[in-house]
């Protein structure tokens, strides 16, 4: 029996989320005999972490704060061990741009893109660009803020006349934000899961989300049963598959993640191309990981007891 | 180990419980402006998203005499499903202040008002079947009528309420595919989101209309005694059924709440229905939870017994009154020219029509980092209108709290004008107070802006181009 330090909740947008996924963590814990303090994130987490005194913490925040590093650091100041990818990782992961440098410098496929920040547009005339920007991703563009999980403020612009629009609401979230070229094709969820045995890692099977008659995966479907369908494992040529395996297990090494966690990938013309990667998979009932788990023969207990095993490796 | 949760198989979680739901949840939705509204209860934020009262204006002393006469063996029991005889003769009181003349059996007792659009939704539509509503309306009805299935057509507005017009022409359409509504939904007085009366003869034609068709109309009334400046107008219900009417033979179904002149927390509202609905709508209480808090009730039997409860919406009225200008000055001094804005003579809410280049779900992530909220439109709309604008409430937070959010707002929204400035090298008039810039462009009038929108300074309100 270990003593663990659940953290859920937070003051992230995605609060409501990370609350769901620390839930189903919390009952997977018990059933796996442990002892849990669930801990709702807040200004007093350093006092309760010293009172809880864990043995190793189980970080199931998303967003901000939680997602980010921020939490990671703490428990690190503190000498918790915790679950899943450290500062390091978890601060390239979250923030776009640098996942995307990361990516691109290791040889792996990602969409063009270009960042933008207030900054520039306040006070370096960044506005007069746009044209040029967009004349060199080409539209249609995906326009996203650059450190913000799930799908909020991710915006589509079809031309420039949409860009404005697209560019002050993803800027709603934060300072910066990716202008990503689009590419029409498969949305694939690449899960991963440290292995003790093998290879370190073990590439679950990939889930493609096939949205219901929508024309764009958002945020309230990613969590929702009943708005997109998922077939895992995708049907994916042998080829291809090995494929999106291989550029999966890179890019765990390259962003050096630890525990577990989720690849976005979509496949277009040009064969697979990575989105995002998320430190901090969800783990709610309609969560891809928990999915992709179910599908390797793996239960959410045992996804839950891996992670846990991983962070008491430290 | 605990015991608390016996151990279950994760297996095909996802697809057993896809299998489980009935498919009227598939409707049913969260969303990112939902999640996003789950943040703004942290302490540290201003408000102004929610509907709440002020109940901190309810004397203490009251409430504990009150309770303390509250008997207890009934209070602990079940009641009636109807409700207690003293709540609704309570109502008959309430409604006769209104102008209504009502029999206390013709009121069922209701949980909240929300119960009242929930039981009245159940008993008349099955789905596919067409609610018409304004647009924007209450957003805590477009769930309800989500979770019947019912296909929601929403009619716009005006400073005079919902457009008869488009009402019109929206029949004339459904009849030329041989659909009618099952009924209409309606907040006549001080509506909610858009703090927007409907005229008389808009009502006189709404009732009229009604009748002719043979429509039953939801009138909901949460907010009649909440009047601040203005006459008050007739019910359509009291147009329906003019006191010392014998003529029964209505088609408006009155709703009516405690929660705006008393309190939420009781959860009391009522119906008033045509007596061959009432027998259904009692059937309909009985299989969602038998009868409302007999406790509750018996709290409130004994306020409109012994207390006076005129006085206190006299006192909730001055309140109100004054934030309600607190806010429409905050507003004329902190948010730019391209934004519009209604003035409601009454009730809880205005509604916010800002550039149609902010999106205020994305704005309101903006508003949380600066510890203010407000409903966005999206909100209040069944179809995914209302993108650019958002509803705020005056009456639950303190007059400073209330400048202070609106400030903070203004401020936001000025961020994301000047942005788009610069953005398109045009200026859409943001610098300088607004009162010193010109009319905002017709621009500034999105095609989703369905409400007519009084610019400030103007208490009568401009037309909407569509009225």
């Amino acid at each position: 029996m270990t003593r663990v330090a659940l953290l859920k909740g937070g003051r992230s947008l995605e609060r409501q989320v990370s609350l769901a996924s620390g839930a189903r963590v919390e009952d997977a814990l018990e059933r796996l005999g442990h002892e849990v303090v669930p801990i709702d994130v807040g200004t007093d987490l350093v006092t309760r972490l010293r009172e809880a005194a864990p043995e190793v913490a189980f970080v199931a925040l998303h967003g901000r704060g939680g997602e980010d590093g921020t939490v990671q650091e703490l428990l690190e100041v503190l000498e918790i061990p915790y679950t899943g990818s450290g500062v390091h990782a978890c601060v390239r992961c979250s923030d776009k741009m640098l996942a995307k440098h990361a990516l691109r410098d290791g040889g792996l496929p990602t969409p063009d893109w270009v960042v933008l920040g207030q900054i520039g547009f306040h006070e370096l005339g960044m506005a007069e660009a746009l044209s040029d920007i967009a004349e060199r991703l080409s539209f249609p563009l995906v326009v996203k803020p650059v450190s913000q999980g799930s799908s909020l403020g991710v915006k589509f612009a079809g031309s420039g006349a949409e860009l404005p629009a697209a560019l002050i609401a993803a800027l709603s979230y934060g300072p910066r934000v990716l202008l990503e070229r689009y590419v029409d094709g498969r949305e694939l969820a690449v899960s991963m899961l440290w292995d003790e045995h093998g290879e370190g890692v073990q590439v679950l099977p990939i889930v493609e989300a096939v949205p219901r008659g929508r024309e764009f995966y958002d945020f309230a479907a990613r969590y929702e049963i009943g708005r997109t369908d998922f077939l895992c494992p995708a049907t994916l040529d042998d080829e291809v598959a090995a494929d999106v395996g291989r550029i999966a297990r890179s890019a765990w090494e390259l962003l050096d993640c630890r525990g577990f966690a989720r690849l976005d990938m979509i496949l277009g013309p040009d064969g697979p191309t990575v989105l995002e990667v998320n430190s901090v998979p969800g783990l709610t009932e309609t969560s891809l990981l928990p999915q992709a788990a179910d599908a390797a023969g793996l239960s959410f207990d045992d996804v839950v007891a891996r992670v846990l095993a991983e962070a008491a490796t430290r | 180990m605990t015991e608390r949760h016996p151990p279950r198989s994760a297996a095909h979680e996802l697809e057993r419980y896809d299998g489980l739901f009935a498919s009227r949840t598939r409707v049913m939705r969260s969303s990112a402006m939902r999640d996003l509204m789950a943040v703004t209860v942290r302490p540290e934020v201003i408000s102004l998203a929610g509907g709440l009262p002020d109940t901190s204006t309810f004397p203490p002393a009251l409430f504990t005499r009150l309770l303390g006469q509250v008997p207890v063996a009934q209070a602990l029991q079940y009641g009636p499903s109807e409700g207690l005889p003293g709540v609704r003769e309570a109502i008959t009181r309430v409604m006769a202040a209104e102008h209504m003349a009502v029999d206390p059996d013709e009121v069922i007792v209701t949980t909240g008002g929300q119960q009242a659009i929930d039981l009245v939704t159940k008993a008349l539509i099955d789905p596919g079947d067409i609610v018409i509503a304004e647009a924007p309306t209450y957003p805590g009805a477009v769930p309800t009528f989500c979770a019947y299935e019912a296909e929601v057509i929403q009619i716009e507005m005006d400073g005079d309420g919902m457009s008869l017009d488009a009402l019109e022409e929206t029949l004339a359409r459904l009849d030329r595919e041989h659909r009618r509504p099952k009924f209409i939904y309606t907040i006549p007085t001080f509506q909610n989101p858009a703090g927007v009366t409907m005229s008389l003869a808009r009502r006189r034609r709404l009732v009229n209309l009604a009748r002719e068709r043979e429509l039953i109309v939801l009138e909901d009334n949460p907010y009649g005694l909440l009047r601040y400046e203005g006459d008050s107008l007739p019910t359509l219900r009291s147009l329906e059924v003019p006191a010392g009417s014998t003529d029964d033979n209505d088609f408006v179904i009155y709703a009516g709440t405690m929660s705006k002149i008393l309190s939420p927390g009781v959860r009391v509202g009522w119906l008033v229905a045509p007596r061959p609905l009432l027998a259904k709508l009692i059937l309909g209480k009985q299989s969602s939870d038998l009868c409302s808090s007999t406790l509750t009730q018996h709290f409130v039997a004994a306020y409109f017994a012994t207390a006076d409860w005129h006085g206190y919406i006299d006192e909730l009225r001055g309140l109100y009154h004054r934030r309600r200008d607190v806010i429409l000055d905050a507003l004329a001094e902190h948010l730019p020219a391209a934004a519009t804005w209604t003035h409601p003579e009454g009730g809880l809410f205005i509604w916010v029509t800002l550039p149609d280049f902010i999106h205020t779900t994305d704005l309101l992530a903006r508003a949380l980092a600066e510890n203010v909220a407000f409903v966005p439109g999206e909100a209040a709309f069944a179809d995914g209108r209302g993108q650019h604008s958002m509803r705020l409430n005056f009456s639950s937070e303190a007059d400073d709290d209330i400048r202070e959010g609106v400030r903070r707002i203004g401020k936001i929204v000025a961020e994301q004008v000047g942005l788009h400035d610069k953005l398109t090298g045009r200026r859409s008039g943001v610098a300088g107070s607004p009162a010193e810039q010109a009319a905002p462009p017709e621009s500034a009038a999105a095609p989703d802006n369905v409400l007519a929108l009084p610019r400030r300074g103007s208490t009568e309100g401009r037309r909407s181009r569509k009225a």
